[in-house]
């Protein structure tokens, strides 16, 4: 270990960049939901894997550090393996998929169902930061947009979205205002987890490789999702409770069983409901077995 | 010891280690305004500069980040350590400036001569980093802003008199502004432009 861990620097990144990253991180702490433009470094995976998430992630991390790296709320997909072991391989930092274990969490698409607490730091990985982007392509103009805190377009937009649709029809990546002043992309996360960034008690760090962006939440700071009087933000509800643990209000995804459109919802965060069936909770498709096992 | 040699000594002894300690205090410091912080590892600043501010230095600055010292810094070997260990040129320019290191009751006249940041930028504005008496006791504050559930007290020695007028006039700005960490020996408490201080 000690070998392979020499032919690398830690963390694998330079300490020239890691400052460089550092010092944008605290100004993205400083002014909250502003993206610190950084000059993003070449890292050994391809874009679409987070290559932004992977270098804040990279920048902070230290030796008592225990990672998490979750991908639309599971710990077992590639994307999220294969993260885990170069930071595994790179810092020789402790990994773990219990999210209360954890000091950084970093993740695609989801925020745990667990609350997390003052000494966590929550690091997304950010394919699209410019929350303007789908209103204005020029970059130029969207920093302008900030910078005047004009978004009076954006709510045209999202109005024209419940004119046609009778709601808003976006269902993630669902904008949020930071303390008030700057509108925000959430990265893809499910508009299901915008509640959970508001008054957070951990850090929250964005990083976009490929558009070369850093943002930050504060803990306990506001983050409201943009809506109107008359048609109030919401979250997704589900009718079903999960399959395996019987968890009732988190997210769920949808997953089919046969071809005969046999389907059940089971809990998208894999570490949540493992914890719940640990603790005794069990949800419909494991309770029939076992009553028939009675 | 002359201030040519003082320029050499020191530095950190692990500084990838060190210097990823020193910043992840440094980050939960700014996103827990007040929150005190202890620097652990040397980093065998000169005179007068103080440990935290010395290892803050070093965790921080390089060649990309110009810096400015007050005159009792500047006419000590605290321009030359810094420059020797992590690369960054001392400037005399205010607005130029990254960073700033002020020693103990030097009051900028002004906060508005440091780099603001633009408005489409305002993350192209200095921090400072000013040296106070003490941040253990001392005259109380409240703080309140992001980072900060409900408000936080502090107290703090030594603060310059002209601080919070400075302060009240940077707060408006926002986006742009100053972030300031305030250091004494060891130990640093930071305060970024978004926080609230009423005395
Ligand atoms: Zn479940």
């Amino acid at each position: 270990m000690t070998a392979d861990l020499a032919t690398y620097n830690f963390a694998y990144l330079d300490e020239q960049t890691k400052r460089m990253i550092r010092r944008a991180i605290l100004k993205a702490i400083a002014i909250p939901g502003y993206q610190v433009p950084f000059a993003s470094r070449e890292m050994p995976m391809p874009y679409g894997w987070g290559t932004g998430g992977v270098q804040v992630t990279a920048s902070i991390i230290g030796r008592q550090d225990v990672l998490k790296v979750i991908d639309q709320g599971a710990d077992d997909t590639t994307n999220a393996v294969s993260i885990r072991a170069f930071f595994q391989k790179v810092a020789d930092v402790a990994v773990t998929t219990h999210t209360k274990d954890a000091t950084i969490i970093q993740t695609r698409h989801r925020i745990p169902e667990q609350k997390l607490t003052e000494d966590q730091v929550l690091v997304y990985q950010v394919p699209i930061p410019e929350p303007l982007r789908f209103l204005e392509p020029r970059e130029t103009e969207t920093r302008k947009m900030h910078a005047l805190e004009e978004y009076g377009l954006m709510h045209v937009k999202l109005y024209e979205d419940i004119a046609q649709n009778g709601r808003i029809s976006k269902t993630y990546a669902y904008p949020v205002k930071v303390d008030g002043r700057y509108v925000m992309d959430p990265s893809p996360t499910p508009k299901f987890d915008n509640p959970k960034m508001h008054m957070s008690d951990a850090l929250q760090l964005f990083g976009a490789g490929r558009e070369k962006r850093i943002y930050a939440v504060p803990p306990h700071t506001e983050v409201v999702s943009l809506d109107f009087e008359d048609y109030p933000f919401e979250i997704q509800t589900f009718e079903q409770d999960c399959a395996l643990c019987g968890a009732h209000g988190v997210y769920l995804d949808e997953v089919v069983l046969d071809d005969r459109g046999g389907r059940m919802f089971v809990c998208s965060d894999t570490d949540h409901c493992e914890d719940r069936r640990e603790h005794g909770h069990v949800g419909a498709m494991l309770a029939p077995n076992q009553e028939a096992a009675e | 010891m002359s201030t040519d040699t003082q320029a050499f000594t020191g530095g950190f002894s692990d500084p990838v280690f060190q210097s990823q300690s020193v910043f992840r205090k440094l980050m939960d410091g700014m996103a827990r305004p007040g929150s005190i912080h202890t620097v652990e590892h040397d980093a065998g600043q000169p005179d007068p500069l103080g440990a935290a501010a010395g290892a803050i230095a070093l965790t921080l600055c390089d060649h990309d980040t110009p810096v400015w010292l007050s005159a009792g810094f500047a006419k000590s070997a605290v321009g030359e350590w810094i420059g020797f260990h992590s690369g960054a040129t001392i400037t005399r320019e205010k607005a130029e400036a990254r960073f700033a290191f002020a020693e103990p009751g030097v009051t900028p006249s002004s906060f508005g001569l440091f780099s603001l940041g633009t408005q489409e930028y305002p993350d192209r504005s200095t921090t400072l980093v000013i040296e106070v008496a003490g941040l253990s006791e001392g005259q109380s504050f409240t703080l309140s802003g992001p980072g900060i559930l409900q408000s936080k007290t502090v107290e703090i020695a030594g603060l310059p008199e002209a601080f919070l007028r400075l302060w009240a006039d940077n707060r408006p700005l926002f986006p742009r502004g100053v972030d300031v960490i305030l250091t004494a020996g060891r130990s640093f408490l930071c305060l970024p432009r978004t926080t609230k201080i009423v005395a």
